[in-house]
Formats: structure tokens, C-alpha cells, sequence
């Protein structure tokens, strides 16, 4: 599936979009999983309190389910208007 | 209904003029305007402004229909800029046409509550100290509960 970084949490993983091959069932085994890779990622990701995640560009919740998603975002809490 | 997501500025009074013109049953149209504001002390030299390509139109839309269903709305319109800002730009716009104001005004402050923490933009601020990503306020949320 395809996995975005936006605003800080771009930057602290140094790039806007990977390619990732998971079998992880929920948004939560996939950032156990991206934790696992590199530092980078485990500082990202190290308070979830702090992030947002989106699942096929609809704002969704740590837990839920990922088979058949094709698109996963993670990011800060928004700040438009 | 009317959202658009663009790098470019756009015109106030012909984007309101348009708005307003072609509702002949709606008697109150609300436009609310957001602009880049300067900092005190530390002078704002630029606010960049990231968005997730795709699901912003679509998170923009679906609020706006919320709006239209919830307050009988006529019509609504949203414009939301990003890319690189300077102080006193026009960053966004809401506008609501409704039969009488108290919806439309309600509309807009909805659509204004949900823009601030439900769009997906993220705002940095430039200063000579250096970027600094704008961080989300507890009130902001909060605002959500009221609807």
C-alpha cells in the first residue's frame, strides 16, 4: 500500500510517500511496524496522541482495519481556516 | 456547491458578487474571509501552507454538503489557498446562502469549526527566528462539540 507523511511528520521521516508491503490488520500493526525499521520512524511515531491517520484519504483511528486499503496517511492534528 | 483548493488568489468581490447573484428564494448570504496574520514581536515573513492533495477536495465537499442538509442551505462555497502566504493575503473563504441569516451564519461558523481542525492543511509560519509548524489549539476542538 501506498504510505504518506505530511507537515512534521514528513520531515522527521524524510520523505512524502512510500511504498509498503505489509500484512500489518490495523493501522496500529503498521506503525509497530514502521517503528521497528529505523529511528526515524520510532521518533515520528513515538506519541500517537500527537498524530492524526487517514485510511484511503478518510480520517480514521488507530485500530482500525487495513485489508484492502490502498492508501494510509499519517500526520499532526490539522490546522486550516 | 462550490470548493475549490488552489495555489493562486482569489478575487473577494467577484467570487461574493457571483455568490449572491442567481439565489432569488434565498434572503441572506454570509461570506467569511481568513487572512494571513502578522505576528507581535516577531514579524511574519511567510505562511506555507501543506495540504493532502485529493482528500482535501473531497473532506471540503463533504463538509459542505453536511452544511447544506443541516441548515437548509441554498448553497455553499469554499475556497482554501495553499502554498506560500504573505501577511495581509487572503487565505480562504466560506460563504453560505440560506432563506433567512441566522442559518446562514450558523453554516458558516460550522464550516469555519470543522475547516480549522477537520481539513487536512498544516500551517508554518516563517519568521527570521526560523518555520515553525503552527500547532493545533485544545479550542479549536472543543469549538467541534457545539454541533
Amino acid at each position: 500500500m501506498d504510505v504518506l507523511y505530511f507537515a512534521w511528520v514528513r520531515e522527521r521521516i524524510g520523505l512524502p510517500r512510500e511504498q509498503v508491503q505489509t500484512n500489518a490488520a490495523t493501522v496500529a500493526d503498521l506503525v509497530a511496524e514502521l517503528r521497528a525499521r529505523e529511528d526515524r520512524y520510532d521518533m515520528a511515531f513515538s506519541d500517537l496522541s500527537s498524530l492524526r491517520v487517514a485510511v484511503d484519504q478518510e480520517l480514521a483511528d488507530f485500530d482500525a482495519p487495513l485489508a484492502g486499503v490502498r492508501e494510509v496517511a499519517f500526520f499532526p492534528p490539522m490546522t486550516g481556516g | 456547491m462550490h470548493v475549490s483548493v488552489q495555489e493562486g488568489p482569489f478575487d473577494l468581490g467577484d467570487v461574493s458578487s457571483e455568490f449572491a447573484s442567481g439565489h432569488k428564494d434565498m434572503g441572506a448570504i454570509v461570506t467569511f474571509t481568513g487572512i494571513v496574520r502578522d505576528l507581535p514581536g516577531d514579524p511574519l515573513q511567510a505562511m506555507e501552507i501543506e495540504h493532502y492533495p485529493g482528500m482535501t477536495e473531497s473532506a471540503l465537499k463533504s463538509m459542505a454538503q453536511t452544511a447544506i442538509d443541516r441548515f437548509s442551505l441554498g448553497d455553499a462555497l469554499v475556497i482554501h489557498r495553499y502554498g506560500r502566504l504573505v501577511p495581509g493575503e487572503m487565505i480562504m473563504m466560506v460563504a453560505t446562502a440560506a432563506r433567512h441569516r441566522k442559518d446562514a451564519f450558523e453554516a458558516a461558523e460550522f464550516l469555519m469549526d470543522y475547516l480549522k481542525s477537520r481539513a487536512p492543511f498544516w500551517k508554518r509560519e516563517i519568521t527570521a527566528s526560523g518555520a515553525e509548524w503552527v500547532e493545533s489549539k485544545d479550542e479549536d476542538e472543543d469549538a467541534l462539540a457545539r454541533w
